[in-house]
């Protein structure tokens, strides 16, 4: 059971977070500032699934003769609010705690753990850093970057196929990221769902290798909207492969006339100090105006 | 997309909006899904179906308002209607568009008891 909010967790497991049991938890109390305004008085509906009293049709049960006892409520919420909210406690406390968080998403097999485990190894003398590892199963990823020697943590979404801002919120209490560090999360390798669940990050990076369609842009398009930076991967592979890099980035822009591009090689390190310089002004942002933060001339 | 996860997030929402309206049955639920969101209806109805089953939203009517995407023309300097993310001005084939709407996923009204 969770200590902040009581809630089980489904099939989502967060290394360190011992959530055994599945239940429905729909009473997370530190969320909803209104809930006890009306104290009305009524069971919860999941009891009476095997009978229906349908009064629905007509005007049987209402106040007025003639009058339908059914009424319009106009709700106007967006169906990710819950979610969105998740991820607005998240910035806030990234921002309170100065940390750059990057949203790394891709699909499977762009080599986005490679490329990560070597950002952290060029990186980590010079910044604070930890992880976030997103997958179904397995914490080999995880395993992966602790093997740099810095602080990650494992989700298992189970049966989900994106992260999303509760997960993290979670995930953030365990790992506890230093201040004023650089957190990277590595979303489940899935161009289609992760688009939509803001984390609270302040970039999402769209990590695409030369070893899938130069398309992908135009297959994916609200993933790459999303993001505000693209690396391209595996460029050392261009040589025995038919892509066309000109064409992939048009793609891209076509879906985000203002998406970065980076062309890198995780493998032979092409491109990564371009990456780890956007890392670092990105950084520098993230750090105005608080007391630490100084000037490079 | 995701359209399951997006249908618990409806069931929540409900389920919330009942406490604090005093109702136990939603018979109908009005959507506003925008035709950027990436969320097809089909899948939607079909995921909404299955995750309302026993719930206060038991055999609810699904409607959906698909809302139609529009975005920015920065050559033409007027709104234009698009279809995809990725569709050019109508007008001059200018990519630079910035989407304006139709992106929205929004429970817009409920009809309820």
């Amino acid at each position: 059971m969770c200590t902040v909010c009581g809630c089980g967790e489904g099939e989502t497991r967060i290394e360190g977070h011992s959530h055994s049991h599945t239940h429905e938890h729909d009473h997370h109390h530190h969320e909803h500032p209104h809930d006890h305004e009306h104290s009305h008085e009524h069971s919860h509906e999941e009891s009476n699934s095997g009978h229906t009293h349908d009064y629905g049709q007509g005007p049987a049960h209402a106040h007025a003769p003639g009058m339908s006892q059914s009424r319009m409520v106009q709700i106007e919420q967006d169906i990710l609010s819950k979610n969105n909210d998740y991820a607005n406690a998240n910035r806030n406390w990234f921002a309170e705690h100065g940390i750059l968080t990057l949203n790394l998403v891709s699909s499977p097999g762009s080599g986005k753990t490679s490329l990560l485990t070597r950002s952290i190894d060029d990186l980590k003398n010079e910044l604070s850093l930890s992880v976030i590892e997103g997958d179904q199963q397995t914490a080999n990823d995880a395993e992966r970057i602790r093997e740099t020697g810095v602080k990650a943590l494992q989700i298992n979404t189970g049966k989900g196929c994106h992260l999303d801002g509760h997960m993290v919120g979670h995930a953030l209490e365990t790992l506890k990221p230093d201040e004023e560090s650089v957190l990277f999360i590595e979303n489940v390798g899935n161009l289609v769902c992760p688009a939509a669940f803001d984390l609270g990050e302040a970039h999402k990076v769209a990590i695409l290798s030369v070893t899938e369609g130069e398309d992908k842009p135009l297959k994916y398009p609200d993933m790459f909207h999303a993001a505000d930076l693209m690396l391209l991967n595996k460029v050392d592979l261009l040589p025995h492969l038919n892509f066309d890099v000109e064409k992939c980035i048009e793609y891209a822009r076509r879906v985000n006339p203002g998406i970065k591009v980076i062309q890198v090689s995780a493998t032979t390190g092409e491109g990564m100090d371009t990456w780890y310089q956007w890392i670092k002004a990105t950084r520098q942002i993230t750090m105005i105006g608080r007391p630490s933060h100084i000037v490079e001339a | 997309m995701h359209e399951l996860s997006l249908c618990e997030g409806v069931l929540q929402a409900l389920q919330e909006n009942a406490q604090k309206e005093g109702y136990t049955r939603v018979m109908t639920v009005w959507l506003e899904i925008g035709q950027l969101s990436g969320v097809e209806t089909e899948a939607m109805r079909f995921s909404f179906d299955a995750v309302t089953k026993g719930s206060l939203a038991d055999n609810a009517r699904l409607e959906i308002i698909d809302v139609p995407g529009l975005a920015w023309c920065m050559q033409c300097a007027k709104p234009v209607h698009i279809k995809k993310r990725y569709d050019e001005c109508p007008d001059c084939s200018s990519y630079q568009l910035q989407v304006t709407g139709g992106e929205e996923m929004k429970i817009k009204e409920l009809e309820v008891e």
